[in-house]
């Protein structure tokens, strides 16, 4: 069934689990470096290992920004928070129990807005957060043998732990109602302004690509009218902003197929793929594991006094919100404008753009248009693209500074996206200077002259709005690289037409 | 009275990773519930606004510093495995995903 | 004269390396050579490492050839508990689920030890995991008790009670759970100290149940374990429950003997009835001693103690469901069943089936039973509130006393095999030791002769409050001196068994 259609007889309930992997030196409970994409199994200890007799103490900086997530999420801090073993067999955890939080989290009761565009114009939703707790990632696992590569079917399975005990902080939000077939959209909206806080917060660098953001998408649906929610699934390792917003969203029309045909929806885990963006069921309620949760006895209460807090509150930074107000005034964009900017989430890549000497509207016309044209070519988000903004600001002054011709531009931007270096770099190994010397440009023009009697005719007359297929042959010759302004001069000159 | 069940005990030593034998679940399923008695006592103690002991010690605000220190040598980490290949650890397939 | 080297104390053994009467490698060989001959009988060692002990002791005569100035226990014989890690020595826990393996790290305790320069012999027999009163839990072998080799040497520190009963060393560690250094220490008339919980590092030590386990010594006399247990103490940074404080010096207090005007109570319900006639006569004789010395005894009770045995036998299974987890078969120790067919799961329930013993599958699934949905409140829950009600009676009964007394076990040693198919006969052994494990404190057991039934070793526990560790180690002593004679004149004639 068709979402619009669907909506027209149930109501969504959404609820999201996202896990944030903190950007800390060392990892959760021991000193091993967390480096991304280390040689496997060579960040690690007895402790993150679980081997016999190892014992954790906790990373202060990993607890600090757990806080600070919280106090920028309008959490409540805990004053007597735990940590927790969450008890499950699995290879991927070196311990076979997750040292997590149960019911002394270090925040609870928060909230986030989130704008989005509506039919009835730009509307505001509140996200009610539940409880922002610490815990340690897993390992990782690569799946061999089998046709796939994917867990199903595969002979065995290799572990690297460097991952084993990174920092992971899990950020709840309370159910969220009322949001009718707008559901897909504040999903996203949610993720994304949670992301730019907690980049703003400098806790994470905040990579899904990477994984250092993961999503967990809790989804039902009931009647319209009716007081009782309906079963619930819960869609595992959905990975980037565009799969949050196409979860929820197959997943609303396949909630609403099955209730159309009378059946019921089974409380399920159902796992995401971000190849099809489908999901694919779990495991069942029944099957459900019982994590025997209770306090960890290798590790102490954490007792948040009033003077941490404090100390920890003044030191937030600025929240995205009031930032982006800010920044449309310094940059003066019309509200579109911005509203486009964050949509695409390319604030901070603007920023960035600007304070590299660009001119705001340069870097807004770089990021939101070629840019972003091939961002959604290849499926990706602008910062996926992984090109430093310094880079734009280098290509927009050769470009105003007349050594680059527009056509060259994009020609750099393919080396940037194949990363062959600084612009400069580029023109170099490219050879994309642009042509302004008579003797080169000369005998080109000359033979475009001979090439087109009639259009020469027509000039001579006077007709000089007829020129362009003459530049255009000289362009076409010289693969976009002569200087425009300089072929126009010399062509009439040439001709011994005045211009 | 039988406080565990042949099918409870089955479901925990699911939950335990434990293989068990139908002749030890039997003898456990006794042998449990001779140990459940003798435990079950604690429950007439009136200790509802007690609050619960979970450290032997009163500490509180025990931390480290978030500085790298050195991590172990992969060769010896892998020493002691039972499989490895590729530099990882080598176990047998995953049937059911977490 | 080697021969008689084994009969000396620790600090008689570092006090003649100091004067170069003999030399540290002297001193090893000749309990190597004791071991030879003896432990066959015994079979306190899992695993003997002459060749690392001899290097050590090697070290020390260098350094007395330099004159350097050595530390109290410089070159003298431990053996170590096999629940701690000691980089590439096996450490088994007393399991085959560890078969083999072989630590890449040094538990903290180890660092200590070899930092004094103290020289480790092996690793000895345990039940496994820790999980015993007898070593008839071990996955190896039962160890006998030299007093008698048809009886348990207690446990779950077996293997180092009666290494040091039998002269194999005159030190041993032996880590105490709910009285596995106390209880072997008391059937062996061996010293055995338990220190407050966090002021011996459990960085390395396997843990059974975390919030309970402590390291501390069994050795033969009291100074001796003063000693060992000054050595082994101390903050550790890889240790959150580690405690950033110094105790009292314990070597002063067993030293200073004198216990006149020192209160003492006498637990009201830890003895009477079901308790061996023979081990309340010692008692009640050990109570007349310490009177003679100018103490002043009160009875004193601990109402909730009832209570402790119920308590941990819920709280230790359920902390060891959790922290045996680990044994999976994945990164080290045994794997059974990988036969490229069998998943992960099957893989998991095998190994754990195959490398565990019947105790510890019997704790882990009543553990997991105590901590599941459902029966957490009614169990692990309720067992941590009443764990806190016996630490408050101790609080309170320590406004009262000084140190409280009791028998550390209500029997000695029983017959091997006696006990193996009823649990709960075998928990009972531990009674007099777990409240003061569930509340943290530091207890001692010291030898007060033989009961008169079976001629077997008895002994006295004596319990401080948290920190106070040196209280134990003063009336320990007083008692020792007092009694002196009684232990001397008896101790086990192995050369003569056979
Ligand atoms: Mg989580
Ligand atoms: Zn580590």
């Amino acid at each position: 069934m068709k979402l619009t259609q669907a909506m027209e007889q149930f109501e969504p309930v959404i609820g999201l689990e996202t896990h944030v992997e903190l950007s800390t030196k060392s990892k959760m409970f021991c000193g091993c470096a967390t480096e991304f994409g280390a040689e496997p199994n060579t960040q690690v200890c007895p402790t993150c290992l679980g081997l016999p007799g190892s014992l954790p103490v906790p990373n202060q900086t990993a607890i600090e920004s757990t806080m600070r997530i919280g106090l920028a999420l309008n959490c409540e801090i805990t004053e007597f928070s735990r940590f927790a073993r969450k008890n499950y067999f699995y290879p991927d955890m070196p311990k076979d129990f997750q040292t997590s939080q149960y019911d002394e989290p270090f925040c609870v009761n928060g909230y986030l807005d989130v704008l989005i565009p509506t039919d009835e114009g730009e509307k505001s939703f509140r996200v009610e957060i539940e409880r922002v707790h610490l815990e340690e990632d897993t390992g990782k696992l690569t799946h061999a043998g089998g046709a796939t590569g994917r867990i199903h079917g595969a002979d065995y399975s290799l572990v690297d732990y460097n991952r084993a005990g990174i920092p992971l902080v899990e950020i709840v939000t309370k159910p969220v109602t009322g949001t009718g077939k707008y559901a897909p959209q504040v999903a996203r909206a949610y993720v994304t302004e949670l992301r730019d806080l907690l980049r703003n917060l400098g806790v994470s660098d905040v990579r899904m690509e990477e994984g250092s953001l993961r999503c967990d998408v809790n989804l039902s649906l009931h009647p319209k009218g009716s007081a009782e929610w309906g079963k619930r699934t819960e869609t595992k390792n959905v990975n980037s902003l565009r799969s949050v917003e196409k979860a929820v969203f197959s997943e609303i029309e396949r909630q609403a197929d099955v209730l159309a045909d009378g059946e019921k929806v089974t409380q399920e885990t159902r796992h995401f793929h971000e190849d099809s963006g489908t999901s694919s069921s779990g495991r069942s309620k029944e099957q459900a594991e019982d994590y025997r949760y209770f306090p960890e006895p290798d590790l102490v209460p954490v007792i948040a006094d009033e003077t941490w807090v404090s100390k920890l509150k003044t030191d937030l930074p600025e929240a995205p919100s009031v930032q982006r107000k800010r920044l449309a005034k310094e940059w003066n964009f019309s509200d579109e404008e911005m509203r486009d900017v964050v949509s695409l989430g390319a604030i901070d890549l603007i920023a960035q753009t600007v304070s590299a000497g660009a001119s705001p509207q340069a870097a807004r016309k770089w990021w939101l248009g070629e840019l972003a044209r091939r961002a959604t070519e290849i499926n990706k988000e602008l910062s996926d693209l992984s090109i430093d903004p310094k880079h734009i600001s280098e290509l927009d002054t050769l470009v105003t500074s007349g050594k680059l011709t527009d056509k060259l531009a994009r020609q750099v931007l393919d080396g940037l996206l194949n990363n062959e270096g600084t612009p400069s770099e580029i023109v170099e190994k490219r050879n994309l200077v642009v042509m302004s010397e008579d003797s080169s440009l000369l005998p080109i023009i000359q033979s475009a002259i001979a090439a087109n009697p009639d259009v020469v005719a027509k000039v001579k007359e006077g007709k000089l709005q007829a020129l362009g297929p003459l530049l255009g042959a000289v362009m076409k010759e010289t693969k976009g690289k002569a200087d425009a302004a300089k072929v126009k001069s010399l062509v009439l000159k040439e001709l011994g037409v005045e211009g | 009275m039988s406080k565990i069940t042949p099918e409870a005990l089955k479901h925990l030593a699911k939950l335990a990773r434990l293989e068990l034998t139908e002749a030890e679940l039997a003898t456990y399923a006794t042998q449990l519930d001779v140990i459940l008695d003798s435990v079950d006592k604690i429950r007439e103690v009136a200790a509802q606004d007690v609050k619960p002991m979970s450290h032997a010690v009163g500490l509180t605000n025990v931390f480290r510093e978030d500085a790298v220190k050195p991590s172990l040598n992969r060769e010896e980490v892998l020493a002691q495995a039972p499989a490895q290949e590729a530099n990882r650890f080598r176990v047998p397939r995953i049937l059911n995903e977490e | 004269m080697s021969e008689d080297l084994v009969f000396l104390t620790g600090s008689e053994i570092a006090q003649k390396i100091k004067n170069k009467e003999v030399s540290a490698i002297e001193v090893a060989k000749a309990h190597f050579d004791r071991i030879e001959k003896l432990d066959s009988k015994i079979q306190s060692f899992l695993y003997l490492d002459k060749e690392a002990a001899l290097t050590q002791a090697k070290k020390v005569d260098e350094k007395v050839a330099k004159g350097d100035t050595l530390k109290p226990l410089a070159g003298v014989p431990l053996a170590l508990k096999d629940v701690l890690t000691q980089k590439g020595v096996p450490t088994t826990a007393g399991s085959k689920i560890l078969e083999n393996w072989r630590p890449p790290y040094d538990s903290t305790v180890v660092k200590k030890l070899i930092e004094n320069d103290v020289v480790i012999l092996g690793k000895t027999n345990m039940d496994e995991f820790a999980m015993g009163s007898s070593t008839e839990n071990s996955a190896y072998h039962t160890t006998k008790n030299p007093w008698d080799l048809t009886r348990i040497p207690g446990g779950s520190s077996g293997g180092s009670s009666a290494a040091v009963a039998s002269f194999f060393a005159p030190l041993s560690i032996g880590t105490d759970t709910g009285g596995s250094i106390r209880q072997p220490a008391a059937v062996c008339a061996l010293v055995g100290a338990k220190p407050t919980y966090g002021t011996v590092s459990r960085y390395g030590l396997i843990a059974f149940a975390s919030s309970l386990d402590q390291a501390g010594p069994i050795t033969r006399t009291v100074m001796d374990a003063a000693l060992l247990n000054e050595a082994m103490a101390g903050f550790d940074e890889n240790d959150s429950t580690s405690i950033n404080q110094q105790l009292e010096s314990l070597v002063q207090a067993a030293k200073n003997k004198n216990i006149k005007g020192m209160k003492i109570g006498i637990i009201k319900e830890l003895g009477g009835e079901g308790w061996q006639p023979g081990v309340l006569k010692q008692f009640d004789q050990a109570v007349e001693v310490l009177k003679s010395l100018g103490a002043e005894l009160v009875e004193v009770s601990l109402p909730h103690s009832v209570y402790a045995l119920a308590v941990y036998y819920l709280i230790a299974p359920s902390e060891a469901s959790s922290n045996l987890a680990r044994f999976d078969g994945m990164r080290y120790g045994l794997r059974v069943g990988d036969d490229g067919e069998k998943d992960v799961e099957a893989v998991m329930k095998l190994t754990r089936a195959q490398g565990f013993g019947p105790e510890v599958k019997r704790r882990i699934i009543l553990g997991t039973y105590a901590l599941s949905t459902g029966y957490y409140d009614a169990y692990y829950g309720q067992a941590q509130k009443v764990r806190g009600l016996i630490a408050e009676d101790l609080r309170l009964a320590f406004e009262k006393v000084d140190v409280l007394i009791s028998p550390t076990s209500p029997t000695t040693a029983w017959k091997i095999g006696e006990r193996v198919d009823n649990p709960l006969a075998m928990y009972l052994a531990d009674l007099a030791t777990l409240p003061a494990s569930l509340a943290g404190v530091p207890a001692i057991s010291v030898p007060i002769g033989l009961a008169s039934e079976d001629r077997m070793p008895v002994g006295l526990q004596v319990i401080a409050p948290a920190m106070q560790d040196h209280k134990n180690y003063q009336v320990a002593a007083a008692l020792e001196a007092a009694q002196n004679s009684l232990l001397i004149n008896q101790v086990p004639d192995l050369a003569s068994l056979s």
